[in-house]
C-alpha cells in the first residue's frame, strides 16, 4: 500500500516537475499560436477559434457535392494566411507540433484526419522536404539528408517504413 | 459579438460570406442583399442542372505511342506510379485494342466514364459516391469508409483505391490512405469554366483526341460531332449512358 | 424421456486453454488490424484489380453460416421437430457469434475503419450493402430476442414459436442479402445472376450445420456431455441433403451461364483452364465439399459410426471456405469484358485474369473472426445455460 503511495507521489512529482520546465520555457500552459499573415477575420479569432469546425465542414460539403467554389472556409484559402515556418524559414507540414492546426490540435489532444487527404502546406510547397526538415539535428551533412529526400520521394514504405511516412499521427 | 450557437443549422448563409474575398455585398433593405462575385458567371456558380459534362475520344487521332493525357492527369492530380502497377492509383489509362478479326491496333485513353446511371453510386453504403447535377460522378472522401465496392461495380474499372500513406497531394485534389478515387473530370477547373487536363494535354501534343464539352447543349463542338459522327459508349449493353464516348474504335 | 436441463459449461483446464489459444488469434487479428491501418492495404495482398480478398473470404463464409446456423432452432420451433428442441438456445447463440465474428472481419478491413459511425448513420437506400447493415444488426437483435424468449421462465411457446418464424424469414432476407452483394454485380461475368441469392441460402444450410454440428459436439465433448449417437446421423444426413442442395445450385448457375454464349468465357475460366480457381472449384468445392461428404455419410459402414457425420462436417466447411474463395478472388480475376470481339491489354490489367496472393496480416485478420466467434461462442455457453446437460438420444427422443 505505501509502495503504491509513494509510486504516485513519484509519479505527481515528474509530471509537475516536466510541465513547470515546459513553462518556463514557453512561458504560459496555453497552446503556442502561430502568427497569421494578411488580415484579420471580420468575425474576429474567436468565432473562428469555435466555430472553425463547422464552418469547415458545411463549406466542404458545398464544394464538393454543389461545386461551390466561392466559400468562407476551406483548408485551401486558410493556408493562404495561416501557414507556419520555423526558425530556418522552413514552411512546417501538420506533422510538426508547432504547425497553425497541430498546435491547438496536439494540445487539446483532438486527433484530426483532414492531413489524411489535404495537404497541410500551400501549393508549391514541398512536404517531403518539409518532413524532412523536421527530423531532428543529427551529425547527418547535406548529402546524407539529400539522401533521405530522395529515398522518402522514391518511397518503399513496405519493406522498410519511413518514419514520416503517415502526416497525421507523427508527433503525436 | 453575439455567438451563433455551434449547432450547424444555427450558422446561416451569410455567416460564411468569405472574408477577404472577391464579393462585394450591399444591403438594400433588411434581409435584402446584394452579392456579386469577381470573376466570370462560371466561377461564381454552383454545379448547373443544365449542363452535362463529357467527354468525346477519337481512337483515330490517338496515337499509339503518346501518354500525355496519362502524364497531365498525373501532374495535376497529384497521382503518380510509385512502381507497383497492381495498387498504384490510375485515373486515367491507355488501353490497346486489337480487332481479334482483322488484327488491327488501336489505342485510346480509358477514365471513368461518368455515367448518367452509375453502378458506383448504386451500391456505395455510405452515398459517399455520388453524382453531380451537372454529371460528373465523384467520390465525397468525407464519407468514404473504403468498402471498395463501388470498384466491385464499376464496370471499367475506373477506381483507385488508395493502398499507401500519401502527403505533398494538390490542393485542388485531395487524396488520401483508405479511401477511393477515380476521373474527376478536372472539376475543379470544370467548375471555374476550364477543361479538363488531360483534353488539354491531347491538344498540346497537336492530336485533339479528346474533346470536352456540355452534351445538352446542341450547339456545343461535342454535341455537333456526336450528332455528326457515329459513336460509341462503352459496355452499351448495361444501359448506362455514360458522358464519354468514343469515335473510330 | 427426461426433461432438458440446461446448465453453463464448467471452466476445465482444457477450457481455459482453448480460451487462451482463440484469444491468442484475436490479438493476432487486432495486431493485423493496426498494422494495416499504419501502412495502408499496400501491405496486404489485395490490389486494384482483386479489390476483395481473403478477409472477405472469411467474412462471407462466416456470415453465410451464421444465418444456417439459426437452421436449428428454427427446425425445432418453425418446423416443429421435437428432436432439435434442446438445441435451438445453442443454435440462437452460434449464429449470433459468426455473425459478430464475420462483421468484425469485414469492419476492421475498411479503409477507414475509423469511420464506422458513418457507415452506421449515412445510408444510401439503394445500396445492397446498406440494407445489408440493417439486416445483420436486425439478424443480431432478433436472434437476441429469440434466445431470450427460449430462456425466459413463463414465456408460452406461441410465442417462441412466433419469434422463431420471425427469425426464419429474417435469415432468409439475411442470406437473400448477402448473395445479392454479389448478384447484383451487372458488370462482373462471375456474378450477376439472380441464382445467387438461392445458391447462398442453400450454402449457409449447409455450412451453418456443419459448423453447428462440430462446435456443439465439442462442447459436449469439453463438459463430458453425452451426443446422442442417432441424433448426430440424423442430423448428419439432413447435411447430406443441404451439401445435395448447394450441389444442385451449383450445376444450374453454371450450366445457365454455358447456355448463354455471353458467359462462355467465364465458364471456360471457372471450369477448365482458371489453374487454382478451377483446381479450388473441382477438388475444393465438388469434391472434398459435395461428393465426398455425402460419400461418408452414406457408407454403408463408416457411415455408421459417430465420426462419420464430424468428418463430413469437416469436409464440407473445407469445401465451402473453398466455394466461397473461387466465388469472391475466382470472380474478380477474370477481366471484364470492355470490347466484346476485341483483344485488349493495359498498364491497369484490362483483358487480363488478376493475380493475387495473400498475406499474413489478412489471413490473421480472417482467423481472427473465427476465433471471435468460437469465443463468443464458447463464452456464451459458460455464463448462460445454453447447453442440455445431456444430449443422449433418450432424452432428446426421437419422434
Amino acid at each position: 500500500m505505501t509502495l503504491i503511495v509513494r509510486f504516485v507521489l513519484l509519479w505527481a512529482l515528474l509530471i509537475g516537475g516536466a510541465t513547470l520546465a515546459q513553462a518556463q520555457e514557453r512561458s504560459s500552459l496555453l497552446p503556442n499560436v502561430p502568427k497569421a499573415t494578411g488580415e484579420p477575420h471580420p468575425e474576429g479569432n474567436e468565432y473562428w477559434r469555435k466555430n472553425h469546425p463547422d464552418l469547415l465542414r458545411h463549406d466542404r460539403n458545398l464544394t464538393v457535392r454543389d461545386g461551390n467554389r466561392e466559400i468562407g472556409a476551406s483548408l485551401k484559402s486558410c493556408f493562404e494566411c495561416h501557414t507556419t515556418t520555423d526558425d530556418q524559414g522552413t514552411v512546417l507540414t501538420s506533422a510538426s507540433p508547432d504547425h497553425f492546426c497541430s498546435a491547438c490540435h496536439q494540445y487539446v489532444a483532438v486527433k484530426i484526419d483532414c492531413f489524411v487527404c489535404h495537404r497541410s502546406t500551400p501549393d508549391g510547397v514541398d512536404e517531403y522536404e518539409a518532413q524532412a526538415a523536421l527530423l531532428p539535428p543529427t551529425s547527418l551533412n547535406d548529402a546524407d539528408v539529400e539522401g533521405i529526400v530522395a529515398y522518402l520521394k522514391q518511397g518503399d514504405p513496405v519493406a522498410d517504413p519511413p518514419a514520416i511516412s503517415k502526416p497525421a499521427e507523427v508527433g503525436q | 459579438m453575439k455567438m451563433p450557437k455551434l449547432n450547424g443549422a444555427e450558422i446561416s448563409r451569410r455567416d460564411f460570406l468569405r472574408s477577404g474575398s472577391a464579393v462585394a455585398t450591399l444591403t438594400l433593405a433588411p434581409g435584402v442583399t446584394l452579392m456579386a462575385f469577381g470573376g466570370s458567371d462560371a466561377a461564381a456558380g454552383t454545379a448547373d442542372a443544365g449542363k452535362r459534362w463529357g467527354l468525346l475520344i477519337d481512337a483515330n487521332k490517338c496515337d499509339k505511342d503518346c501518354s500525355a493525357c496519362v502524364t497531365a492527369c498525373s501532374t495535376e492530380n497529384g497521382w503518380k506510379d510509385n512502381g507497383r502497377p497492381e495498387t498504384d492509383a490510375q485515373w486515367i489509362r491507355k488501353i490497346t485494342l486489337k480487332n481479334t478479326e482483322t488484327g488491327r491496333e488501336t489505342t485510346m485513353p480509358m477514365m471513368c466514364q461518368h455515367c448518367e446511371e452509375p453502378p458506383c453510386v448504386d451500391v456505395c453504403p455510405t452515398g459517399a459516391s455520388f453524382k453531380r447535377v451537372d454529371g460528373i460522378v465523384l467520390v465525397d472522401k468525407h464519407t468514404c469508409i473504403g468498402c471498395r465496392y463501388c470498384m466491385m461495380a464499376c464496370p471499367f474499372k475506373a477506381r483507385s483505391f488508395v493502398h499507401e500513406p500519401v502527403i505533398n497531394q494538390k490542393s485542388d485534389a485531395p487524396r488520401g490512405q483508405g479511401t477511393v478515387e477515380s476521373c474527376t473530370l478536372c472539376v475543379h477547373r470544370v467548375d471555374k469554366g476550364g477543361t479538363p487536363a488531360c483534353v488539354e494535354a491531347c491538344a498540346d501534343a497537336g492530336f485533339e483526341a479528346i474533346i470536352f464539352g456540355d452534351l445538352k447543349d446542341p450547339e456545343s463542338e461535342i454535341s455537333k460531332r456526336l450528332a455528326t459522327y457515329s459513336s460509341a459508349a462503352l459496355r452499351p449493353d448495361l444501359d448506362l449512358n455514360p458522358g464519354v464516348r468514343y469515335t473510330n474504335l | 424421456m427426461e426433461r432438458t436441463i440446461y446448465r453453463e459449461i464448467k471452466a476445465t483446464r482444457r477450457v481455459w486453454e482453448l480460451a487462451v489459444v482463440l484469444l491468442a488469434f484475436i490479438g493476432g487479428m487486432l495486431a493485423s488490424f493496426f498494422y494495416v491501418e499504419h501502412y495502408g492495404h499496400i501491405v496486404t495482398g489485395m490490389t486494384n484489380q482483386i479489390v476483395w480478398g481473403l478477409p472477405h473470404v472469411f467474412a462471407i463464409f462466416l456470415i453465410v453460416a451464421a444465418s444456417g446456423a439459426l437452421n436449428v432452432a428454427s427446425i425445432a420451433s418453425v418446423f416443429d421437430q421435437k428432436v432439435y428442441k434442446p438445441m435451438a438456445r445453442m443454435s440462437a447463440l452460434l449464429a449470433m457469434s459468426l455473425l459478430i465474428g464475420g462483421l468484425a472481419i469485414l469492419v476492421l478491413d475498411l479503409g477507414r475503419a475509423d469511420r464506422i459511425l458513418i457507415a452506421a448513420t449515412t445510408y444510401n437506400f439503394s445500396s445492397i450493402f446498406a440494407w445489408n447493415l440493417i439486416l445483420y444488426t436486425g439478424f443480431l437483435g432478433i436472434a437476441g430476442a429469440y434466445l431470450f424468449v427460449q430462456m425466459s421462465n413463463g414465456i408460452p411457446y406461441a410465442v417462441v414459436r412466433k419469434v422463431g418464424l420471425l427469425a426464419f424469414v429474417w435469415r432468409l432476407a439475411l442470406t437473400t442479402g448477402t448473395g445479392s452483394i454479389f448478384g447484383w454485380l451487372v458488370a462482373r461475368p462471375g456474378y450477376d445472376a439472380a441464382i445467387m441469392a438461392p445458391l447462398f441460402i442453400a450454402m449457409s444450410f449447409a455450412f451453418g450445420l456443419a459448423i453447428f454440428i462440430l462446435v456443439t459436439v465439442t462442447l459436449c465433448r469439453l463438459s463430458g456431455r453425452v451426443f446422442g449417437e442417432k441424433l448426430i446421423h440424423r442430423m448428419g444426413r439432413l447435411l447430406a441433403v443441404f451439401v445435395a442442395a448447394v450441389l444442385y445450385f451449383t450445376a444450374v448457375r453454371h450450366l445457365t451461364n454455358l447456355y448463354t454464349a455471353e458467359h462462355a468465357g467465364f465458364e471456360r475460366f471457372a471450369l477448365l483452364d482458371g489453374g487454382i480457381y478451377t483446381t479450388l472449384f473441382w477438388v475444393g468445392q465438388v469434391l472434398i465439399g459435395g461428393l465426398i461428404p455425402l460419400m461418408v455419410i452414406f457408407h454403408p459402414s463408416f457411415g455408421k459410426t459417430f465420426k462419420a457425420p464430424l468428418v463430413a462436417s469437416v469436409l464440407v466447411v473445407i469445401g465451402g471456405f473453398a466455394q466461397v474463395y473461387v466465388i469472391v478472388v475466382g470472380g474478380q480475376a477474370y477481366p471484364m469484358e470492355l470490347f466484346p470481339g476485341y483483344e485488349f491489354s493495359s498498364s491497369f490489367g484490362d483483358g487480363a485474369v488478376a493475380t493475387y496472393s495473400p498475406s499474413l496480416p489478412e489471413l490473421a485478420l480472417g482467423l481472427g473472426g473465427v476465433a471471435i466467434a468460437l469465443f463468443a461462442a464458447g463464452f456464451g455457453t459458460k455464463i448462460l445455460r445454453i447447453l442440455p446437460t445431456s444430449l443422449s438420444d433418450a432424452n432428446v427422443g426421437q419422434d
